[in-house]
């Protein structure tokens, strides 16, 4: 399982969503894939078209910046981070 | 007892205004978890609340409120190009009631249907094939404060017959339903070359009043009238003072009268010497009487988007704007006087106003 971490901006829109949660998805897609079917529309607060990650949402695996295709170990660390952005 | 909604879009959220009598109003807490709002609307149709939002971090998406405004839920579902179009939705701008259908115009320019009340949307048109959609789908003509899709006008009569804005392009009207369109910008003036007769045109607002006929629109360079539903236009600038502004609103019983703020067309965009003016005509735009009893005169640098002026239908109709600089004005009294009924909310996109039960 991976340990997925949220950002505050979040939570708010899914009724249930904790900011810290386990997966047990193979890639940094497959996890957005694998909470969206827990709270339908959560991908789409992270991805876009493409699929991209949304340009000001960054995600890093065990510290390393990374992309949807990022492979997800066993006790791998998804920190998703919502970058500065705006006033 | 029937109150006055009066649903206020801005940058931080939507806000709600109430009021029994219009004299006095109630602010609601900000809404939609603070969501930059692009337009919000109360819909008759479905005694909902809709606001079209575009986070930079978390993308598009409409907000909807069954209960005038105490719970909110969103949905983004099918509000997507797919991943292989190669265009994106970067911003929802627009909504309107046709029919059974909800629209939301999005940038990049493309215009989405909800049939079931906003939880799910379908694409319903691109425009494609018109003069000029191959130059508005290049992502270098999608600058970062485009509004792609800038605004509908809708037929009550006849739920196919509606007009799209292209920002920068010019209006467009279907009567299938958004099947086939055909532009709808004869007449109106440029300053600028333009690759085509009958698109390149600036179209900032169009409304439609109680006869369909008539139709008025403030644009990039004039004032314009048209009393063929659209066909063609004229401009009736003269008078006011200055050729540029963004909002605009028509009397809901008096076809003649129009209101419109004018404002620099320069990079400050605020109305005109510092002092707050609703200029109003109530002879189609022959004539034109600015309106200031109870409006701020002194170093009032004050600006008012697209969406930013609508009027009530009471039977004595209310004027309200919102400026970019949080302050709600409303006049209860067809804009003889004014007052001020929100003074510090963040930078507004749009007022729309509805009485409700």
């Amino acid at each position: 399982m991976a340990d997925v971490r949220l950002p505050g901006t979040l939570t708010p829109l899914f009724p249930g969503l904790p900011r810290r949660l386990e997966v047990g998805a193979a890639t940094v897609l497959g996890a957005f894939d694998e909470l969206d079917a827990q709270w339908p529309g959560l991908r789409d607060r992270l991805v876009g078209e493409g699929p991209t990650l949304r340009s000001h949402i960054h995600a890093y695996v065990d510290g390393e910046r990374s992309r949807l295709d990022t492979p997800l170990a066993a006790g791998s660390r998804l920190d998703v981070i919502a970058a500065i952005s705006g006033g | 007892m029937s109150k006055t909604l009066l649903t206020v879009a801005t940058r931080k959220g939507t806000f709600l205004l109430e009021s029994d009598d219009r004299k006095s109003w109630t602010l609601s807490e900000p809404l939609c978890e603070g969501w930059p709002i692009y337009h919000a609307i109360y819909d008759a149709t479905s005694d909902s609340i809709y606001a079209a939002a575009a986070s930079e971090w978390h993308g598009s998406a409409i907000w909807r409120s069954r209960d005038h405004g105490a719970t909110w839920e969103m949905s983004s579902e099918g509000l997507t190009y797919g991943d292989e179009d190669g265009r994106k939705v970067s911003k929802v701008s627009t909504l309107a009631r046709a029919g059974d259908r909800l629209l939301v115009g999005a940038e990049a320019p493309g215009i989405f249907e909800s049939r079931d009340n906003g939880e799910t949307w379908s694409l319903l048109s691109t425009l494609s094939g018109q003069h000029g959609s191959e130059a508005w789908d290049d992502p270098a003509n999608q600058p970062p404060g485009h509004l792609g899709i800038s605004g509908f006008v809708t037929d009550a009569e006849d739920s196919d017959n509606f007009f799209a804005i292209v920002q920068g392009v010019g209006a467009f009207q279907t009567d299938d339903g958004g099947s086939s369109w055909a532009p709808r910008n004869s007449g109106l003036r440029r300053d600028w070359p333009g690759d085509y007769e009958d698109v390149g045109f600036c179209v900032h607002k169009l409304v439609r009043s109680s006869n369909p006929e008539r139709m008025y629109q403030q644009n990039h360079v004039g004032m314009h009238r048209s009393d063929d539903a659209g066909q063609s236009w004229t401009e009736i600038t003269e008078g006011l003072p200055g050729d540029f502004g963004f909002a605009a609103a028509v009397h809901p019983h008096d076809t003649e009268s129009f209101y419109v703020i004018p404002v620099d067309g320069g990079h400050g965009r605020t109305m005109h010497e510092g002092k707050a003016t609703v200029w109003r005509t109530r002879d189609a735009g022959s004539s034109w009487q600015p309106m200031r009893n109870g409006l701020p005169q002194v170093d009032a640098h004050l600006g008012v988007l697209r969406q930013g002026m609508t009027m009530d239908k009471h039977d004595v109709p209310g004027v309200y704007f919102g400026t970019s600089t949080g302050q709600v004005f409303a006049s209860a009294d067809e804009g003889e006087t004014w007052s001020e009924i929100a003074s510090y909310l963040p930078s507004i996109s749009s007022v729309d106003v509805a009485i409700v039960d």
